[in-house]
């Protein structure tokens, strides 16, 4: 790809994964998300000023989520160079394989009083499908979350790699999927609850699911998802393996020629990246209470897109700052002024495009920036290139 | 009813097609005295047929806008009373008094009504009031009238659909011979209700006799041989259409994308723009133009792709021209673009699909087979299309312009040594592109939902097209164009509409492993560009 970032070039290798204030920062975020926030969202009353609101809680945990398929975004778009349109099918498919097991657990407890999910009453069905087989079982479910993204992101991107779809031909296959899985799940036959998807959820594990304790236990479980998630990001970006994707993006035709098959490459980036998504959309259903196929609109996968572009990518924690970002203003907007959203929404894609390729990390870089700040541009960021 | 049709029949055997004008002993008889004594005089004017006025007077009776006053009948229409029988103004005195029909008598005046309608002079009242008679269910009794009707139709088509629905009537007769008779001669029809009404006496209940059965089973194969070859051309017709949509869409594609390499994810807004640049042209042709409606159409052709080319002009200037070279980029920008555009149009015009008419000469269509029913919209673009093509070919191939746009393709520097200015002919070849996005919304303003989402259903079809056409070739955008259409319109029959498209993605995705080259057009080192 000749899509020339501006990235920071290579550091010399170093012994640890993180450096000293890399490791405070983990401890930081590790400590904010299983302590602090379950003290202010538990313990403190409700009247004080400390206290965190349930709705926040929610709509942290819910970007959490977001942040972690912008972070898949960034190994496979920034590190790779390939822009996928299609990661929220991967992370709706974890989601709708959590969902499957959460609509089993509402047992009896519907609408129609069957032990049937109600959608499937309502079609009049007598007995499950066969994909809903192991749907009781909340091992084979989890492990469903991570082999069904995993398995569709395998054999698509073997047979788009193989025949050598890249750059933006690529993206436009990914979409076309994206497109399809959208319209198959729209159908009632496909048999996960056409257009209104999964709701109404009761229990995980038996246990309530709406009670403020199981709440928090989620949402610790998905912060530190999150933070386990960047540090194997950073651990597989300053890997050989991790060198090589890099290779790949800035010049393929020379990788080759060295002897590497950016084949096995790209296809282990492409299907941990799923994996990753289809994590974070199962953490996300039983949060956020509803899975449906909106989730799967093109419109929805370019958005992961830019919340990684916004934050700036090829950085890993870029992504994750754009996801809070993107999605913070959204929440916002869409509570006092709606019809803007959308305006604002486009202009950060033209904006960050054409002003900020580096993003708001990039831009916190920048030599005026820091000067501005007071400090020296450090030479090795290589920021200015 | 089946008493009324028998007098009716009687009357009218006696009576002949004579043209009798309704007389004001006649209306008194119908809206005055007892029932029977009404019922008797309504069938005989009823059987003496031909006079319009009568059918305007039976409708009144059923609207209660009759009065009488002593022997003089009056219509009270929007206040005006007029005499009955004649049509002549005049005041009904305060005494005069309603009239009231039970239902035996409105049912009969109903069924008047809709027999008047049969013998018509005017040829569209006639078609409508045999295709009411077909959907109603056929009994014995309503023969002789179908009889008398066939002798008096003299439109060709109409005495075909009388003819059908006398067999229909003739199938179930009493008598073998003329069920047998009638079950050859439905063998010749090609309407599906025909085929239904076969099978029906097939079945259970239906038809006992052997020889008929036969006779029946084999009318009911030729039927459906015929009807099975109108299904097909059917299939092939809508996929043409759906091609020739599709490769209006992709034609601008094929230009910004295929020649210029810019992926324009705002196409199908610019699109949007074509139809509601044609919905504006249409209002206004509708306010300060009524009687020239019909030609609003050639105005908003032109309107919608000066409209989208100068959207396509800025959009160049203000942005993409800082893009070339960056696909990915270049991507999400008009991604952003697309939906800005969309949310100003709903700021603008409303989150609603916004109404596009139809000219009065695009509406209908023609009836090429009993099942088979081609609309002018349709036929008008594909038609449409095929010029755009021809336009797009001889701009791109013969002028000057064209020559200029292929230069800078192929080698952009050499092109500005040689004194091509790049910068205005990228403005000037994007903004066409764009302006054939605008025709194409033009077009589908005609034949679908005009609203924010119009784009958003054919960009990735018309993404596609393009890809799998091959980039920088008009060529493969026409063939790969068709061919979806037609395979989706194909699939669609096969296996619903979901399916389908699903399906024609993993075709493409196995026939882009197959020939690459439909992908790359360059090789070689330019490939990696």
């Amino acid at each position: 790809m000749s899509a020339v970032l501006p990235l920071p070039t290579l550091a010399p290798r170093r012994a640890m994964l993180l450096g000293m204030k890399g490791w405070l920062g983990v401890t930081v975020a590790l400590g904010v998300v299983a302590v602090i926030v379950p003290i202010a969202n538990l313990l403190v009353p409700a009247g004080s000023a400390l206290h965190l609101s349930d709705y926040a809680v929610q709509l942290v945990a819910k970007i959490m989520c977001y942040a972690m398929a912008a972070l898949a975004m960034d190994l496979i778009w920034g590190y790779t160079g390939i822009l996928s349109l299609g990661h929220g099918v991967f992370f709706a498919l974890g989601g709708y394989a959590m969902g499957m097991y959460l609509m089993r657990q509402i047992g009896s407890d519907g609408q129609y009083r069957l032990p049937m999910p109600d959608f499937m009453v309502f079609l009049n069905w007598k007995e499950f499908p066969w994909h809903w087989a192991l749907s009781d079982s909340f091992l084979a479910q989890m492990a469903l979350v991570g082999l069904a993204p995993g398995l569709l992101a395998f054999v698509f991107g073997y047979f788009a790699f193989r025949s050598r779809i890249k750059g933006v031909y690529f993206s436009i296959i990914t979409q076309a999927m994206t497109f399809a899985m959208m319209l198959l799940f729209f159908r009632n036959e496909t048999g996960f609850g056409g257009n209104n998807g999964f709701t109404d959820f009761k229990r995980i594990l038996d246990i309530p699911i709406a009670t403020p304790s199981m709440r928090m236990t989620l949402f610790v479980i998905t912060g530190c998802t999150l933070v386990g998630f960047y540090l194997m990001a950073r651990a597989i970006v300053g890997s050989k393996f991790g060198r090589v994707l890099q290779a790949i993006r800035d010049a393929e035709s020379r990788v080759m020629f060295t002897g590497y098959d950016p084949l096995r490459y790209k296809l282990a980036i492409w299907t941990l990246s799923a994996v990753m998504c289809g994590i974070a959309g199962a953490l996300y259903v039983p949060q956020v209470g509803i899975i449906n196929p909106s989730e799967m609109t093109p419109a929805a996968s370019i958005e992961i897109a830019i919340w990684a572009a916004v934050g700036g990518r090829a950085t890993l924690i870029g992504p994750i700052i754009g996801a809070f970002v993107v999605n913070g203003a959204k929440s916002v907007f869409t509570q006092h002024m709606p019809e803007y959203w959308l305006y604002v929404l486009g202009a950060m894609f033209i904006a960050v495009t054409l002003f900020l390729p580096g993003g708001i990390v990039g831009l916190a870089k920048h030599p005026r920036v820091l000067r501005l700040l007071g400090r020296s541009p450090r030479q090795e960021d290589g920021v200015a290139s | 009813m089946r008493t009324l049709l028998r007098c009716l029949c009687v009357a009218l055997s006696l009576l002949g097609g004579v043209a009798h004008a309704l007389t004001p002993a006649q209306t008194l008889a119908i809206a005055a005295g007892d029932n029977d004594a009404r019922l008797v005089a309504l069938n005989a004017a009823a059987a003496a047929g031909g006079d319009a006025r009568l059918a305007g007077f039976v409708q009144a009776l059923l609207d209660g806008e009759v009065k009488v006053a002593g022997d003089k009948v009056y219509l009270v229409q929007n206040d005006k009373a007029t005499i009955a029988a004649t049509g002549e103004p005049a005041t009904a005195p305060e005494d005069a008094e309603d009239v009231t029909n039970n239902n035996r008598m409105r049912g009969a005046l109903d069924a008047v009504l809709s027999t008047l309608r049969l013998f018509s002079p005017d040829l569209s009242v006639r078609r409508a009031a045999i295709v009411d008679l077909g959907k109603a269910t056929l009994e014995e009794g309503r023969l002789p009238l179908i009889d008398k009707a066939l002798a008096a139709e003299t439109d060709p088509q109409l005495r075909d659909n009388l003819g059908r629905m006398r067999a229909a009537i003739l199938i179930s007769a009493s008598d073998r011979a003329i069920r047998l008779a009638a079950a050859r001669e439905l063998g010749s029809s090609s309407q599906s209700t025909v085929a239904g009404l076969l099978a029906e006496r097939l079945g259970a209940g239906g038809e006992t006799d052997p020889e008929v059965r036969a006779a029946l089973q084999q009318s009911l194969e030729a039927v459906r041989g015929r009807l099975a070859w109108g299904e097909r051309l059917g299939v092939v017709f809508t996929g043409v259409s759906l091609g020739s949509v599709l490769l209006l869409v992709a034609l601008g594609l094929a230009i910004t994308y295929g020649l210029m390499g810019v992926i324009n994810m705002a196409h199908g807004e610019l699109m949007m723009i074509g139809a509601y640049t044609t919905y504006v042209v249409q209002n206004l042709f509708r306010t300060y133009a009524p009687g020239a409606f019909d030609a609003y159409i050639l105005v908003a052709i032109p309107a919608a792709f000066m409209v989208a080319a100068l959207v396509g002009a800025v959009l160049e200037r203000g942005v993409i021209r800082f893009l070339y070279g960056r696909p990915l980029e270049t991507l999400l920008t008009t991604w952003g673009i697309s939906l800005v555009l969309q949310q100003a149009v709903r700021s603008i015009f409303g989150a609603q699909n916004v109404p596009v008419e139809n000219p009065g000469w695009l509406s209908g269509g023609v009836q090429a087979m009993s099942n088979l029913v081609l609309p002018y919209n349709r036929i008008a673009i594909i038609a449409f299309a095929m010029l755009v093509l021809g336009g797009v070919a001889l701009l791109i191939a013969r002028t000057r312009l064209g020559l200029f746009v292929r230069g800078v393709t192929q080698n952009r520097r050499m092109a500005a040594c040689v004194g091509v200015d790049t910068a205005r002919i990228d403005m000037v070849a994007f903004a066409f592109g764009a302006g054939i996005a605008g025709l194409a919304g033009c077009a589908l303003s005609q034949i679908g939902n005009v609203g924010p989402d119009l784009g958003q259903s054919y960009i990735v079809d018309s993404f596609l097209v393009v890809v799998v056409g091959g980039v920088g070739q008009l060529a493969g955008t026409v063939v790969a164009a068709l061919g979806l259409g037609v395979l989706n319109k194909f699939l669609e029959g096969l296996s619903g509409a979901v399916l389908a498209k699903i399906m024609v993605l993993v075709f493409i995705v196995i026939f882009i492993q197959r020939k690459p080259s439909g992908l790359f057009a360059m090789k070689g080192r330019s490939a990696e560009a």
